[in-house]
């Protein structure tokens, strides 16, 4: 049970976001990519082994079929896409031979067509020829039903993917798109030879030998393939860069724990890179400033580690009714006690001492975290800051008025609360510290620790969606960071509730209509700058409403990386893997 | 005995369909769900879970679904891993090599460990040795695996460097060089599984040797004048096996179930870890598939007990 | 002078002839007292009960106060267990934790030795039960513990909640989860030792002479294969103890903050090298018991066997 923790809130995202393309005209705040480059390595093959470790064990190399982001990562050194994003969310070309944008001409100015030239004289590992008809097969195949594919958000929107010529491919979507680049980037925009997988089509796909092993464009190509356990990957010879990649061989191996992973990085040496090394920052710290062997890299974009507030009623005597969005939370629908609960949370000291202070996390007080949308507003909100006098003179005020047992009541209501989350060392950590917190202010709370595998789910009463619980926690997985649809889960909508299977994203059964007014200016917004304004607003809405609250930014990338590796350059918004062909020792 | 033989094995045909039908059933009602992956993964909208859903054909109801599954089952097709989409079996062939070369290896170590200590132990009751043994046959099962395989890897990888932790499955066996790398990589595993095996069935060889040796038959051989030796290992152990058989082969289908906690400890890709990761992701067809073999070993071996018995002690007849 | 002495002896002579044979049971715990091992091994087990059950009311620090600025401080005479990373008090938790492993240790353990012992001797000494008792623990032996786990919690947790309140029906879960797990491999040890046993010239001999199945299967058979029973006892209480920790994580057991043996041991694995005091305590207390009660079976054990009465 204990080695699925932390697995979701580890992300990449996946397509850069108006507001992230526009963080690239200010200074990045990161080396650009083009510094790695001027120092790549002279010799392909150059290099020995790459051992690279993941705790989770990649189960099949084709992120079109990924079952999380070990399988997107994996398939990524092998598989790539038109284009990449480096860490300040700027795209960089893989496939492509340029990123079109309305000032060159290959998007056009209603933003619905996006031409795409391809780079020419590009060859898979096999020998055969890459060409835009390749481009052309993905989209039939991830983009058809029956393929189920696990990129199939990326479809949502896109009217269709053609061949102009033999290098040049245009995509259409059939509204403007202020997120031009959705189709075909990133974790999500893999693009799969139409020979290699001409018999994976549709019903086909789920009994898809090639997925085992892919033959692709990418840097390195699979020698043998054990699912769950580990890839043996040779150079690929073909690769376009005569000089890349690095390394002779790479040795993927999978299994154990976070701890595990870390230990074999800082304290034994014995790998190279190590994913996702999401331990308690005590050990962490003690394992990283010590090590002779490794360092730690980490990076961050938008994944959130929140307090959800059930806006319905869960209790059990309900029945079927139970945390449908048409009820009342018993206290949560007063403000002031959603409002007392922000002020008696302690971020500050989460960050500190579980997160350790940058290590794995820090402090925000924001939904949206990263480049320009992300708003300055709330650090001064007296909800973003933690005061138990303010909190429980909060409560006192709206007439909570605390029993002989310590417990605030109001009517017959008691603050009793049920905390629920998924079971991580780190997350019952801050489970305690919130709970010490809020019995300090007078609520009465219950902490409830559910395995990952039924908490993630919209079929379990101990899951999330079905949220019979007052208080939730957990992280969004980072990205897309296509704003709009970011902000769209808080929207009337989206609430979780029976009529929708529990399958959308609204956990909090949140309904206002002024935010649903933002969140649909938002979504047709072309003009950046207007946009990050929305999207600031409603932000602002979310945290002052104490629709959630924000607990901690979280690191999306938090790896191990030997002390001899260079060129190892992460990225927030996309697969670790991106820049694996530059790579060396 | 041979008419008995046939009938049980006749039997095991019902209670394996039984199994097979009740671990259906509860893969079916358990509220985990292969879809958890996606759980907070907006790039995978409701939309795109109820494609794979539909694909993996979760929109049949179970009783359909086991059927399915049964008749490919019997014609020995245990179908495509959810998660990997590849075939079961060549899943359950990658991994067993690794675990009968640590988890089979442990458990014969445990064995071969247990029998003679268990015996000295009784045979010199309540003096040093045997209180040694006893305390640290304790120590051995309050201690939980994870424990001891966290301070070996302490001690052996971090501080002093002598041995890896990080199992190779890639490694073949092919000269004296790559033996001793087998050695160096099993040895920890091998240790923590086989000391813990031992500790519990050093327990019970010496309870039941305790039990036998004041027997009236083992008095018996004493009067007769038989060397101690002989009388302690013909008389008393042969008739305190009994318990110890049933023991051993309750234990062997474990062995294919593969240790879970040890496995992912030291990194051994075995099929403990896969089962567990199978049950985790919702892989039905893997779960459902070991499971099932498990269930087979388990009435397999049951069963062998149950002729043991009658070979070690005469008296026990079946019909 | 001379009658006295002799009306006395007359008196006590009388009083023996009076007095009724002393049963199987007190004559147990007649032999059991004089066993020091075993007195020693309840004792212990006394004082660990003893010690979870009112120790709180003596050490009076509260178990859920975070103080960063005291994190992982080894024992000292402040904290005689230490600390934990969020710097709370770990003799405080160890001492109200122990209240739940204790019990779940002991009596889920009971459940599942009664369970197996009655299932086996049955299956061992009746024929006819044999072979569909034996299928059913094949069945048992076989399934997925952790899909059948979880598929218990949820047909059952809210149904046992209801109808004991939440505390003592996730301790009824627990407890009952565990002993319905783990009685297979007894029944199968009870059943191997009825079938050899049922054919010894002693238990013919008690036939012969009329003794219903009953007292056969109480009086003679049980008290000799009671020692594999108490083993099992033995190693199962550790066992039981490590399960509820495991089970608190698929959202069966109790809430992540009750600092149960098994919970603390499992929490300071990842800090075992920089703070070996967190994991070393509980352990022992889990070793104690487990050795405590193995004196008292071994005790048991020597004061049940029908041979040692001569």
């Amino acid at each position: 049970m204990e080695k699925r923790y932390l697995r979701r809130g580890l992300a990449l995202a996946v397509t850069a976001s108006i507001a992230l393309a526009a963080c690239t005209q200010t200074p990045a705040t990161s080396p650009a990519p083009s510094a790695s480059a001027s120092t790549a390595p002279v010799a392909r093959g150059a290099g020995g082994d790459l051992k690279i470790l993941y705790w989770q064990a990649p189960t099949i190399l084709n992120g079109h079929q990924s079952g999380g982001t070990k399988d997107s990562d994996a398939s990524r050194v092998i598989l790539e896409p038109l284009a990449a994003f480096d860490n300040s969310g700027a795209p960089i070309p893989r496939l492509a031979a340029e990123i079109p944008t309305v000032a060159n001409g290959s998007v056009s100015a209603d933003l619905t067509t996006v031409t795409w030239k391809l780079k020419t004289g590009v060859k898979y590992s096999d020998g055969s020829p890459f060409s835009a008809d390749d481009v052309v097969f993905t989209y039939t195949y991830m983009c058809d039903e029956k393929t189920a594919a696990t990129t199939f958000g990326a479809c949502e929107n896109v009217k269709s993917v053609t061949k102009k010529d033999a290098n040049t491919v245009v995509v259409t979507y059939a509204d403007a798109n202020p997120f031009y680049l959705q189709w075909g980037t990133g974790t999500q925009g893999e693009i799969l030879s139409s020979v290699a997988w001409k018999d994976c089509l549709a019903e086909k796909a789920k009994t898809c030998a090639t997925d085992q092993k892919p033959i692709g464009t990418g840097p390195y190509k699979v020698r043998e393939f054990k699912p769950g356990d580990t890839i043996l990957l040779d150079m690929n010879e073909n690769y376009r860069e005569a000089t890349k990649p690095f390394f002779k061989t790479v040795t993927w191996k999978g299994g154990g724990d976070a701890t595990a992973a870390a230990r074999a990085v800082f304290q034994t040496g014995d790998i190279d890179y190590g994913w996702n090394l999401q331990v308690e920052a005590t050990v962490l710290r003690g394992m990283a400033t010590s090590s002779t062997t490794g360092d730690l890299k980490s990076v961050y974009s938008n994944s959130i580690e929140r307090l959800v507030l059930n806006r319905a009623d869960p209790s059990a005597s309900l029945g079927d009714k139970r945390s449908e969005p048409d009820t009342k939370h018993p206290y949560f629908s007063d403000k002031a006690v959603r409002r007392a609960l922000a002020m008696a949370t302690d971020r500050k000291t989460v960050a500190e001492q579980i997160y350790g202070n940058g290590l794995t996390g820090r402090t925000s007080c924001n939904a949206w975290n990263g480049g320009d949308a992300e708003s300055k507003n709330t650090a001064n909100l007296d909800v973003c800051k933690f005061d138990l006098a303010a909190a429980n003179a909060e409560l006192d005020k709206a007439g909570w008025v605390k029993g002989s047992d310590g417990v605030r009541a109001k009517g017959g209501v008691r603050l009793e609360m049920l905390y629920q989350t998924s079971v991580n060392p780190v997350r019952q950590k801050n489970q305690d510290i919130n709970k010490a917190n809020w019995e300090k202010i007078g609520f009465k709370v219950t902490l409830k620790s559910v395995d990952a595998g039924v908490f993630f789910t919209n079929t379990s009463p101990d899951g999330y969606a079905k949220f019979f619980a007052d208080v939730e926690e957990f992280a969004n997985s980072a990205g897309p960071p296509d704003i709009a649809s970011f902000f769209n889960d808080w929207t009337c909508k989206q609430a979780v509730g029976k009529a929708n299977n529990w399958n959308n994203n609204g956990n909090e059964r949140y309904c206002n209509p002024d935010y649903d007014k933002i969140v649909d200016q938002l979504r047709k917004e072309a003009d950046r700058t207007k946009a990050n304004a929305l999207a600031i607003q409603a932000n602002d809405i979310l945290v002052s409403d104490v629709v959630i609250i924000p607990l901690i930014n979280r690191t999306s990338a938090t790896s191990g990386v030997s002390k001899s590796m260079k060129n190892v350059e992460l990225s927030g918004w996309d697969s670790e893997m991106w820049d694996i062909a530059n790579w060396a020792k | 005995m041979g008419r008995y033989v046939t009938r049980r094995l006749l039997i095991a045909i019902p209670t394996l369909l039984v199994i097979s039908f009740i671990m259906y059933a509860i893969l079916a009602i358990s509220p985990i769900d292969p879809l958890s992956q996606f759980g907070n993964d907006p790039r995978v909208p409701p939309a795109a879970r109820e494609n794979i859903r539909i694909a993996l054909g979760l929109d049949q109801p179970w009783p359909i679904r086991y059927v399915k599954w049964l008749l490919a089952a019997l014609r020995g097709d245990f179908g495509v891993s959810f998660m990997s989409h590849s075939s079961v079996s060549t899943l359950i062939w990658q991994r067993l090599p690794n675990t009968l070369a640590v988890v089979g290896v442990a458990y014969i170590v445990g064995i071969v460990v247990a029998l003679p200590i268990g015996l000295i132990s009784a045979v010199r009751r309540n003096t040093l040795t045997d209180h040694a043994v006893s305390t640290l046959a304790y120590v051995g099962f309050s201690v939980p695996t994870f424990f001891t395989g966290l301070i070996l890897i302490i001690i052996f990888s971090v501080k002093l460097h002598w041995l890896p932790f990080l199992y190779d499955s890639n490694l073949k066996v092919t000269d004296l060089s790559s033996l001793l790398s087998q050695f160096r990589q099993s040895i920890m595993p091998i240790v923590v599984l086989g000391l813990f095996d031992a500790a519990v069935l050093t327990r019970y060889v010496r309870a039941e040797m305790l039990e036998h040796l004041p027997m009236d038959y083992v008095r018996t051989a004493r009067a007769k004048g038989l060397a101690e030796r002989a009388v302690v290992i013909r008389h008393a152990l042969r008739n305190s096996l009994i318990p110890v058989v049933t023991l051993i082969a309750l234990g062997v289908p474990t062995v294919f179930g593969g240790a879970i906690v040890t496995e992912q400890i030291f990194h051994v890709p075995g099929i403990g870890e896969l089962l567990v990761r199978s049950i985790g992701d919702g892989d039905t067809p893997v779960v459902a598939a070991i499971v099932l073999i498990f269930a087979a070993l388990v009435v397999l071996f049951n069963l062998l007990a149950d002729v043991l018995y009658a070979v070690l002690d005469p008296r026990i007849k079946y019909t | 002078m001379a009658t006295t002495t002799s009306q006395v002896r007359i008196g006590v002579a009388t009083q023996e002839y009076k007095r009724p044979p002393r049963s199987l049971w007190a004559d147990a715990w007649f032999t059991f007292t004089r066993d020091k091992l075993a007195m020693a091994g309840l004792a212990m087990l006394a004082l660990l009960v003893l010690a979870t059950l009112i120790g709180p009311f003596f050490y009076e620090r509260p178990v859920g106060v975070i103080d960063f600025e005291k994190a992982l401080l080894g024992p000292s005479l402040e904290h005689p267990f230490g600390t934990d990373d969020l710097g709370r008090d770990l003799l405080g938790r160890s001492l109200w934790g122990g209240r739940v492993s204790i019990a779940v240790g002991i009596i889920a353990v009971l459940i599942a030795i009664s369970l197996g012992t009655a299932i086996g001797a049955v299956a061992g000494y009746f024929r006819k039960a044999d072979n569909p008792l034996m299928r059913v623990t094949d069945i048992f032996l076989s399934l997925p513990i952790l899909p059948l786990l979880l598929v218990i919690i949820f047909l059952f947790r809210e149904e046992v909640a209801r109808r004991f309140g939440p505390d003592v029906g996730i301790f009824i879960m627990i407890v009952a989860v565990i002993g319905v797990l783990n009685w297979m491999p007894v029944a199968r040890l009870v059943r191997a030792s009825f079938l050899s046993l049922k054919n010894k010239e002693f238990v013919e001999a008690a036939r012969a002479v009329g003794s219903t199945d009953r007292r056969i299967i109480f009086s003679h058979i049980l008290p000799n294969v009671l020692s594999p029973v108490l083993v099992a006892a033995t190693i199962g209480v550790g066992g039981a103890i490590l399960t509820e920790s495991t089970l608190s994580f698929l959202g069966l057991g109790f809430p992540p903050d009750v600092p149960t043996w098994g919970r603390l041991l499992y929490d300071a694995q990842n800090f075992i090298d920089i703070a070996p005091h967190w994991a070393i305590f509980p352990g022992l207390c889990i070793f104690l018991i487990v050795l405590s009660i193995n004196y008292i079976g071994d005790g048991l054990r020597d004061a049940l066997d029908p041979r040692r009465k001569i």
